[in-house]
């Protein structure tokens, strides 16, 4: 199976790895032969098409991920009135784009500075603002990274390698609604005079939800 | 609920480990769940209120070490069975033994572009009313302990904080997500300092905001 990130090359991944993801089951097959008969079970009763899984799967490998959110951060940082729409109406300003998919009925986009650092988090499930970022890295989805981000941020952000000074605010946003938040982080130096499409490739996924800040040209 | 979902502020989990180059499906299966999951949201037999419901209702071992889409399989499992469309046995043979029960809908193939687009799934409902709380607003979250859906979790109970922003009327999942209608409210967005959450040790600069309806909230 053949998996394009959207954000990087593609690569062939095999199922030979050491994580266990199968949370105790003696064997990844027993996970694969039971959602492989749950599938077969709904097809054969009518209410799902396997057409329609392998589409739901192939837009969400190829076609909807954080090059949407690179595209917005980029954007307001070339665009003042696009940033300053961004500000006031985050939703219809990344609406504006194209990027109107589920999870992102609600966009707030909240703004990195010199004085305050944002991180998202959804400690309650899995909340993420799919319509710019894709499907959330298994981090984002798990104990560690939920319990974490809301009693030490600055522990969580030292995980990722980023140690921000104590003078710096850290404001964590857990996304307890249908609200979905993207960080737009800080525009890097020596990057004046670049286009969108030059500056939205600097920008990580990592950055969009906080973990990061976006470096500049070596 | 405080169940094993309600994670914030439990500790002992160790390090966030990031993965490195991680595909976004780790098997063939967590790919199919996920396809499962959201095709079958076309039935309109559940709201993703009750969706989050019947994952936070597992066992909170087995929610703490499932994998993600193990966790997705199992609710919508116990969703399938509990609306009367598919059967225990049926899950254990994993042959049709009972019609079909009539849905609202299905994914079809040539819709699938257009039904992730829809907006569908916007929360935001007409207003009824004014919202009683505006910017600045100091607050006090409920202190209570419901046994159903809520999303007022345990580490942001009992606290004061200030409203940021009105996000809007929007479905309240503590009445849908306990199958009692959408009973929409006003949104605000909520700011709690790390001090008054955590203790005087966090820095004082540092805060945590929460989206939360109007009736969690009580003006102080």
């Amino acid at each position: 199976m053949t998996h394009n990130h959207g954000d990087g090359p593609s690569h062939d991944h095999d199922h030979d790895h050491d994580h266990d993801h199968t949370g105790g089951m003696s064997h990844l097959g027993e996970m694969d032969a039971r959602v492989r008969a749950l599938e077969s079970l709904l097809v054969e009763k009518g209410y799902v098409q396997s057409e329609s899984i392998d589409q739901l799967i192939e837009i969400y490998e190829t076609q909807i991920g954080p090059k949407n959110g690179a595209h917005v951060v980029a954007k307001s940082w070339t665009d003042p009135e696009f940033a300053d729409w961004l500000h006031r109406d985050a939703n219809a300003a990344i609406h504006s784009l194209g990027y109107t998919s589920r999870q992102g009925e609600h966009m707030q986009a909240v703004f990195n500075s010199d004085d305050t650092h944002h991180l998202v988090v959804c400690t309650l499930c899995s909340c993420y603002p799919w319509s710019v970022l894709g499907l959330p890295p298994t981090w984002y989805k798990s104990p560690p990274f939920r319990s974490k981000a809301v009693i030490d941020p600055r522990g969580v952000l030292s995980d990722f390698g980023l140690n921000l000074p104590e003078t710096t605010s850290v404001e964590v946003h857990d996304s307890t609604a249908e609200t979905r938040y993207l960080v737009i982080p800080q525009r890097p130096e020596k990057t004046e005079n670049w286009s969108v499409e030059q500056l939205a490739a600097l920008v990580t996924r990592n950055a969009m939800i906080g973990t990061a800040t976006v470096d500049g040209p070596l | 609920m405080n169940g094993g979902a309600d994670l914030g502020g439990m500790q002992g989990f160790g390090p966030v480990v990031e993965e490195d180059d991680e595909p976004h499906f780790h098997a063939d299966w967590e790919a199919r769940a996920m396809g499962i999951v959201v095709a079958l949201g076309a039935c309109g037999k559940w709201n993703i209120d009750q969706s989050r419901h019947s994952r936070e209702t597992l066992p909170p071992a087995d929610y703490l070490r499932f994998p993600y889409y193990r966790i997705w399989i199992e609710a919508v499992e116990k969703m399938l069975v509990s609306r009367g469309m598919i059967t225990e046995e049926e899950l254990k043979s994993g042959r049709l033994q009972v019609d079909p029960v009539e849905v609202r809908g299905t994914l079809a193939p040539g819709a699938v572009w257009q039904a992730i687009h829809s907006l569908a799934g916007a929360a935001d409902r007409q207003e009824k009313d004014l919202p009683l709380f505006e910017a600045d607003d100091q607050v006090r979250t409920l202190n209570e302990h419901p046994e159903g859906h809520t999303r007022l979790p345990r580490y942001a109970r009992g606290h004061i904080g200030a409203v940021v922003k009105v996000l809007g009327f929007h479905v309240f999942p503590d009445s849908s997500g306990n199958d009692l209608g959408d009973d929409p409210r006003w949104l605000y967005q909520v700011r709690f300092s790390a001090q008054e959450l955590w203790g005087p040790g966090k820095n004082p600069k540092d805060s945590v905001t929460l989206d939360l309806w109007e009736p969690h909230l009580v003006k102080i």
